[in-house]
């Protein structure tokens, strides 16, 4: 057996269309939906968020019976490449990864919030409680009495959400414990200024509040695990359409842009890094589709593992790569505030943060695959 | 499963059990990884005697004509053998101009004579072919070539050197592209193609060492050989259009190729089971975090290769740039191949520094020779820095 193991990428009539349609609805909206959105407080575009709602986004990765799709969380992959080209934020991303942990947490518990959900409102996941995303040592406790103690950090679109995903420990047994927004007490989220502000999010103190459900028992673990995978799919979903509309972005730029009479494109110290971005954006493309292919709504098996892995190591390279070259490229333009290029390596910057970086991915990956 | 699936499924199982009986043992000498590669006698006989083996078997050249050595069956049944040679990792095929270029070349447009004469000793491995393209001062600008076929009488009288040639110095035929007419006005319409033979006088080979050592290429040298008239393939003029066709079998892009192996592809997994046994601080190597993190990428990188041959297959996946992945394969995987090998060696600790012909090298300096043999892909059929430009240029639309 090689270790390259499973090599499938399935791509049927029903998701080209999803494709297809995600892609003209972003670039309709295009890049600057998203510039205006950089230096407002409001967290996102109300009329934008509407409009995602009633094209059932929010259920994309839930089955029918919820309300949902049915197409499975792979199905999100599309949606989300096709955002990452306009760097557009909204809570999607969010509610998509928190919707996952309570249905692969306990989907008969979760049931009424998961409907709420795949019906409009947002939600989204509390986890980290400082920088090291690695630590597993949750101080959250869930008390005897029922009440939630503990602050979370960088809380994805936490302004924007109705219900949080908490993760906390009820005598050192890991516990969800769902939280409505309503029952936070006033100044409980405080809004953190990212380094790309077309995401957002913020510090949540949930102190003596009391969820209004709480999911414990054998799945938790798997499905905190899988949460983490998923999130690092779609994060590399968002980063593929981002370095690919990056690539654009410099392509543009060395066909029109001249110096000592020549178009700058012409030259190979330009041309050959291009080749290299476009390459990168290739394989993170193949790794996005091939993971969509190979997760499902059951725990994800070792091959899927893998390919959430790969997605995200290679997404967030290729990302990192395109940004910091495309600032480069542009030269004093690409120093300035309106030149795009300062969207994408910021984007590149936050999404490398996110459910761990490239070389923790491919540390994982080495336990998977040399180690089997 | 339907008739035709199941006669397929048979057939696989007799291959397979046939390659297992008459794989050849370990010669005790290292084999040629590629036709590019036969640098001695010893190689050549051992292939030679291969390929005659499995010819006879009736496992070469299935879908070449019954009456001219082939068999005569759908291609389907040689993709078969082949799949099967490949997971079986039996020797070469080495005879690949003849079996992979000009047989194709001559079963499509060559006259009944031609594929009389010379389609069965391409199979049997009789008759070694060569090609003569490449000049000393053109390189791959074929359009150029310099090399002059005069008509004299029933013979052309032939003057000038061809480079690169690949078994030239074991060949008995060479597809040679010369100048008939040097006053044409377009260049290309003053060239002619010849199936000639490289036993006439005039004809002198000079074998090229490689920086392995080895030798596998020659420089051909013409100085006033005459070839028969008959060699002409086509008309006088036809050499340009019936070159590139030639290329086009080269590149795999018009079936028609008899079969078999032409490379031994090395891959991810033949690395990771030779770096098993290797230790580094007293530990496995494979439990360094920094060697492990080098070979997830490999590993990332030749699977990504893998997974873009099945997108590339999905309109709706490649619409961006839908040339961008076929086009970018060569530059990919060959600098991915010479990466990857040079990896090889530096993770043998000490042993790295050893090479071919050092009782101790690891698998016989396999690696250290597939290293710097490993150059011949990228620099040979274009080099990498031209095929970025190739991709800039066709693929992203950028400037010249």
């Amino acid at each position: 057996m090689s270790v390259l193991g499973n090599t499938a990428l399935r791509f049927d009539d029903e998701q080209a269309m999803l494709l297809d349609y995600a892609r003209n609805f972003c670039a309709a909206k295009g890049i600057d939906t998203a510039r205006q959105h950089l230096e407002t407080p409001q967290e996102f575009a109300p009329e934008l968020w509407d409009e995602i709602v009633a094209m059932g986004w929010l259920g994309i990765g839930l089955p029918e019976d919820l309300g949902g799709s049915g197409l499975g969380i792979g199905a999100a992959v599309p949606v989300l490449e096709s955002m990452g080209r306009v760097l557009m934020g909204t809570p999607l991303l969010s509610t998509l990864l928190a919707s996952q942990l309570l249905l692969r947490g306990d989907k008969t518990a979760a049931t009424e919030i998961l409907v709420a959900i795949a019906s409009g409102e947002a939600a989204t996941v509390a986890q980290l409680e400082s920088e090291d995303w690695l630590s597993r040592r949750e101080q959250t406790q869930l008390t005897s009495e029922g009440h939630l103690t503990g602050e979370k950090r960088l809380v994805m679109d936490a302004q924007s959400s109705r219900w949080f995903v908490v993760t906390a420990q009820r005598e050192g047994i890991p516990v969800l414990a769902v939280v409505d927004a309503k029952d936070l007490e006033s100044g409980a989220i405080r809004p953190r200024q990212l380094i790309d502000n077309t995401h957002r999010a913020g510090d949540v103190v949930f102190e003596g509040v009391t969820p209004r459900l709480v999911i414990e028992g054998e799945p938790v673990a798997s499905a905190l695990r899988d949460y983490r995978l998923l999130g690092a799919l779609l994060v590399a979903a968002e980063n593929t359409g981002a370095a690919a509309a990056c690539l654009d972005t410099i392509v543009e730029y060395l066909k029109t842009r001249k110096q000592f009479g020549k178009l700058i494109g012409s030259y190979q110290a330009l041309k050959h890094p291009a080749v290299d971005i476009l390459n990168d954006v290739d394989s993170s493309r193949s790794f996005i589709y091939h993971a969509a292919t190979l997760v499902t709504d059951e725990p994800l098996q070792a091959d899927g593992q893998i390919a959430c892995h790969m997605a995200k190591a290679q997404a967030t390279d290729t990302l990192k790569y395109a940004g910091d070259r495309a600032v480069q490229f542009h030269g004093g333009m690409g120093f300035t505030w309106d030149c795009d290029a300062q969207l994408f390596v910021r984007r590149a910057q936050w999404a490398q943060q996110q459910f761990g970086d490239a070389a923790y991915h491919r540390q994982c990956l080495a336990t998977l695959l040399l180690d089997a | 499963m339907n008739a035709a699936v199941k006669e397929l499924d048979e057939f696989r199982r007799e291959i397979a059990s046939w390659l297992a009986a008459n794989k050849p043992a370990d010669p005790g000498f290292l084999l040629p990884q590629s036709f590019m590669e036969v640098g001695s006698e010893q190689q050549l006989e051992f292939l030679r005697e291969w390929q005659h083996k499995v010819w006879t078997a009736g496992y070469l050249g299935m879908a070449w004509p019954k009456e001219y050595g082939g068999q005569g069956v759908d291609a389907v049944y040689q993709s078969i053998v082949d799949q099967e040679m490949r997971r079986q990792a039996v020797p070469i095929c080495f005879n690949v101009i003849g079996l992979g270029w000009a047989g194709p070349l001559i079963n499509d447009i060559g006259t009944a004579e031609e594929k009389e004469q010379y389609l069965k000793g391409i199979l049997s491995a009789e008759d070694i072919w060569c090609q003569g393209f490449s000049e000393p001062d053109h390189g791959s600008d074929l359009g150029n070539a310099r090399t002059r076929a005069e008509r004299d009488g029933d013979s052309y009288v032939v003057n000038g050197s061809k480079i690169w040639t690949t078994l030239g110095n074991y060949a008995k035929y060479m597809i040679l592209l010369a100048r008939t007419n040097p006053t044409t006005e377009r260049k290309y319409d003053g060239l002619s193609f010849f199936l000639a033979p490289m036993t006439v006088d005039g004809i002198d080979t000079r074998p090229i060492r490689k920086l392995t050592g080895e030798y596998g290429f020659t420089e051909t040298f013409f100085t006033d050989a005459r070839i028969p008239a008959t060699c002409l393939m086509g008309q006088e003029g036809d050499g340009w259009k019936i070159a590139m066709k030639t290329l086009q079998y080269e590149r795999g892009a018009e079936a028609g190729a008899a079969g078999g192996l032409a490379f031994v592809r090395i891959v991810i997994d033949d690395l990771i089971n030779q770096l098993r046994e290797v230790r580094r601080a007293d530990q496995p190597l494979l439990d360094d975090p920094v060697v492990r993190d080098q070979l997830v990428s490999l590993i990332m990188e030749e699977k990504a290769l893998a997974l873009g041959d099945r997108r590339a297959e999905i309109p709706a996946l490649s619409s961006d740039y839908p040339l961008s992945l076929p086009l970018s394969n060569k530059l990919r995987w060959t600098e991915y191949t010479r990466r990857m090998r040079q990896f090889a060696i530096n993770a043998q600790g000490a042993d790295g520094a050893l090479y071919v012909g050092d009782d101790r090298a690891r698998a016989g300096g396999f690696w250290q020779r597939a290293y710097l043999n490993s150059f011949s892909a990228t620099i040979g059929g274009g080099t990498s820095q031209v095929q970025a430009n190739i991709i800039a240029e066709h693929v992203l639309g950028l400037p010249k």
